[in-house]
């Protein structure tokens, strides 16, 4: 069976230990993560997940039940179907010369993305957006050399809904951009 | 009102509140000081073990005999390390217990203090829940919440740790409120509509196999099971763990399925067009190869644990609930129906693969020892079984006609946990003889609970089977390893005299015409009393399923003639 990339949302109780019975149970069952990112929800003491997993719809569906199982979850969703949202932040620290930093300015420029530090011999840049947004203009800043990387991983939210017909040309527009 | 209480009182008032009267441990020096207030709690009566691992086991038979959470006690290290086999045990065959550990004091923890290990850590796959207490206000709730989630839902152990200091702090007590657990959801009832679409299928089959498993016995439904049974006059065959859900003497039990079950169980699966398979989880040892596993049926899978269904078979009706919610309403739109012509087919199968046939001996067959067990006892006793041979013989040649009497370690199959369960079962239902039928591997891997026993003057009977063989290995290497025999052959003491070092009476049975006046004598003992079975040592267990075959291709007991060739290809 083929295997695709999931987005699981998690909210679960935000106690020490968490976390780690989480990712322990990735571990267990077998799956590797792609990415995991865990912050305060809307709701005090809860937090949220959004964990990112290749694997084929009934696996993940197994995890997800495995997931829901443990006594601190309070809900695990599967929204890779959904109309969603996905950002990733990252941080990249690209090698500058005075020669080229103008036309690395020129790139980020074109991304949309931020220069949030300048030093002689380089620039860090911030950038949000898709993971595709983000290895596009890792893949054009890496010929002037990057130093260093950081990426936050995907954080994912499911849009509010809207008329039907708008909905769904959002959800075209949304899944396409995903890819 | 509000008085000062230490965490040791806490944790003690919370058990007897919880209605405990029964803990198994062994002490330490982290845990001290909850022993240490354990007089000033008489309620209580502590079974010291002689090692943690039997604490667990002997918790879990407690739990299983007594329908009760079972608690065992262990201090830091080493002690909670070797709760860590019993834990697992009791997770994979969903019993109920609460394990209580001593931690290092709090400024100890994380600087690899003496004695000190990570054991929410370690057990965080292997438990239901657990809990490391870092104060003692915390600890009254911490302590209903483990009891309520060890047993309700699909029942598990929990861990709650506690470090030294925490037993010893003193606060203000006050009373826990109710279970507030709102991420811990429970799923009783089973969904109307799923339950109709059920009894539509069950209503239309021509072919229905009910398969029993465990989550009966859990949840207590012995009579949904047998009315939806005889209503409809649907066969039904257990899993090993669901022995006892239904009586194997009904003209509807087909006995239980799986790689050492009955060859016409298999067959019933493999041939049936709907199976009602019951609280039970498809474990590989009953379903054997998944892909060839009832291949004509469409699957109803009954289980209180969401993610069991479609874990390892396509299921066609799935009802999330606990079984005897679902049976009952269930039980309502079942039409009766007769399914003559499917029972008769069974019946063929039986009698051309009657499984349990005890062949003509000289020598002690264990199957016969297990048999006459069984008819000294009427079928009356509580059996507990370590892991090996002997745990198939004990299932295959005893009938389980009343409700949970075979504890058994089922899911993690572990040797040894024979002897220890049966202090606990024994604990747990003192009125019930208790027979412990084990291997002479098994045996002596907690032999040193004969001391327990003793110390609590509990009548058990253990009967060994004593072939010196890890008999179960032996027979994989005889049938799928061409014979080379590493390390399975087994030196044993002289049971008879260990068991007398231990105070305990006991009969070495080495003629057949013994067996049967061993086990009368064992009976007329007041106390305990054990007896070595020499038996054929190189019997194999058949039917057999070799791994990763389809249940239908299992192996038979020889004919004497191929048994005969085979004895002689070896030499």
């Amino acid at each position: 069976m083929a295997t695709t990339k999931h987005t699981l949302v998690a909210l679960v109780d935000d106690k020490p230990g968490v976390l780690n019975r989480v990712a322990s149970l990735f571990r267990r069952r077998g799956f590797n993560i792609d990415s995991i990112t865990v912050g305060q929800s809307e709701t005090p003491n809860i937090s949220r997940m959004t964990i990112v997993v290749d694997g084929t719809n009934t696996s993940v569906e197994q995890v997800r039940k495995q997931l829901d199982k443990l006594i601190e979850t309070v809900k695990v969703t599967d929204i890779t179907g959904d109309n969603i949202v996905v950002r990733e932040l990252a941080l990249f620290k690209v090698k500058t010369t005075s020669a080229n930093r103008s036309e690395v300015i020129q790139i980020v420029d074109i991304f949309r993305a931020n220069i949030v530090d300048v030093s002689t011999d380089s620039l860090m840049v911030e950038v949000t957006g898709d993971e595709d947004k983000l290895s596009s203009l890792l893949k054009l800043l890496a010929g002037f050399g990057v130093k260093e990387v950081c990426r936050t991983g995907r954080i994912a939210m499911t849009r509010g809904t809207i008329a039907e017909s708008g909905r769904r040309t959002s959800r075209q527009t949304e899944s396409s951009g995903d890819r | 009102m509000t008085m000062k209480m230490t965490g040791s009182q806490i944790i003690l008032d919370g058990l007897v509140k919880e209605g405990v009267d029964t803990v198994f441990g062994i002490l330490g020096g982290a845990i001290l000081p909850l022993y240490d207030t354990l007089p000033q709690f008489p309620q209580i009566h502590h079974v010291l073990v002689r090692h943690e691992q039997c604490a667990a086991h002997a918790a879990e038979g407690y739990a299983r005999a007594s329908g009760k959470v079972g608690v065992c006690f262990a201090t830091s290290g080493p002690g909670a390390t070797n709760l860590v086999t019993g834990i697992a045990n009791a997770y994979l065959d969903s019993s109920p217990m609460v394990a209580i550990t001593g931690q290092v004091a709090r400024r100890f923890i994380g600087k690899d203090a003496f004695q000190e290990v990570d054991i929410t850590g370690i057990t965080l796959p292997i438990t239901k829940h657990n809990y490391l207490v870092r104060d003692a206000s915390s600890l009254a709730k911490t302590l209903k919440e483990a009891f309520y989630i060890a047993r309700t839902g699909r029942p598990g152990p929990v861990l709650i740790d506690v470090p030294k200091d925490v037993f010893q702090e003193e606060i203000e007590y006050h009373a826990p409120g109710k279970v507030d657990l709102s991420s811990y959801k429970l799923t009783m009832k089973g969904h109307p509509a799923q339950i109709q679409k059920a009894a539509a299928m069950i209503n239309g089959a021509q072919k229905p196999l009910i398969i029993a498993g465990r989550g009966v016995i859990l949840s207590g439904a012995f009579a949904e099971l047998k009315e939806l049974a005889e209503k409809a006059q649907i066969p039904v065959v257990t899993t090993l763990l669901g022995l006892g859900s239904f009586p194997e003497s009904h003209v509807l039990s087909y006995r239980w399925l799986g790689m050492h079950g009955m060859a016409y169980a298999n067959l019933a699966v493999n041939n049936s067009d709907v199976i009602i398979a019951i609280g039970m989880r498809f474990d590989d040892r009953a379903t054997s190869e998944v892909s060839s596993f009832a291949p004509n049926a469409h699957i109803i899978h009954i289980d209180i644990d969401p993610a069991e269904i479609g874990k390892n078979v396509r299921v066609d009706v799935p009802i999330v609930g606990d079984v005897k919610a679902v049976l009952t309403p269930l039980n309502k739109l079942i039409e009766p129906a007769q399914h003559g012509e499917w029972l008769q087919q069974l019946d063929i199968w039986r009698r051309e693969h009657p499984s349990t046939d005890i062949r003509d001996s000289v020598a002690i067959l264990p199957q016969y020892v297990v048999h006459q067990i069984y008819e000294a006892t009427g079928g009356e006793a509580t059996i507990v079984t370590g892991v090996g041979q002997h745990q198939m013989w004990a299932a295959q040649h005893y009938l389980y006609n009343t409700p949970n009497s075979l504890i058994s370690s089922g899911g993690l199959g572990t040797m040894g946990f024979g002897l220890p369960a049966s202090v606990g079962v024994k604990m747990g239902r003192p009125e019930s003889q208790v027979w412990c039928i084990d291997g002479d591997g098994s045996f002596q891997m907690t032999l040193h609970e004969l001391a327990t026993i003793v110390q609590e003057k509990l009548a058990i009977k253990i009967a060994i089977l004593n072939n010196g063989f890890l008999g179960l290995p032996r027979q994989w290497q005889e049938l799928l390893y061409e014979k080379r025999l590493v390390a399975s052959p087994l030196y044993g003491p002289d049971y008879v005299k260990v068991a007398d070092a231990y105070g305990i009476a006991g009969a070495k049975v080495r003629r057949k015409e013994d067996v049967i006046p061993a086990i009368e004598k064992a009976i007329a003992c007041d106390g305990p009393f054990l007896i070595d079975f020499g038996i054929e040592p190189e019997e194999n267990v058949y039917p057999f399923v070799p791994p990763g075959a389809s249940l239908e291709e299992f192996l038979e007991v020889p004919t004497k003639e191929e048994a005969l060739w085979q004895r002689q290809s070896t030499r």
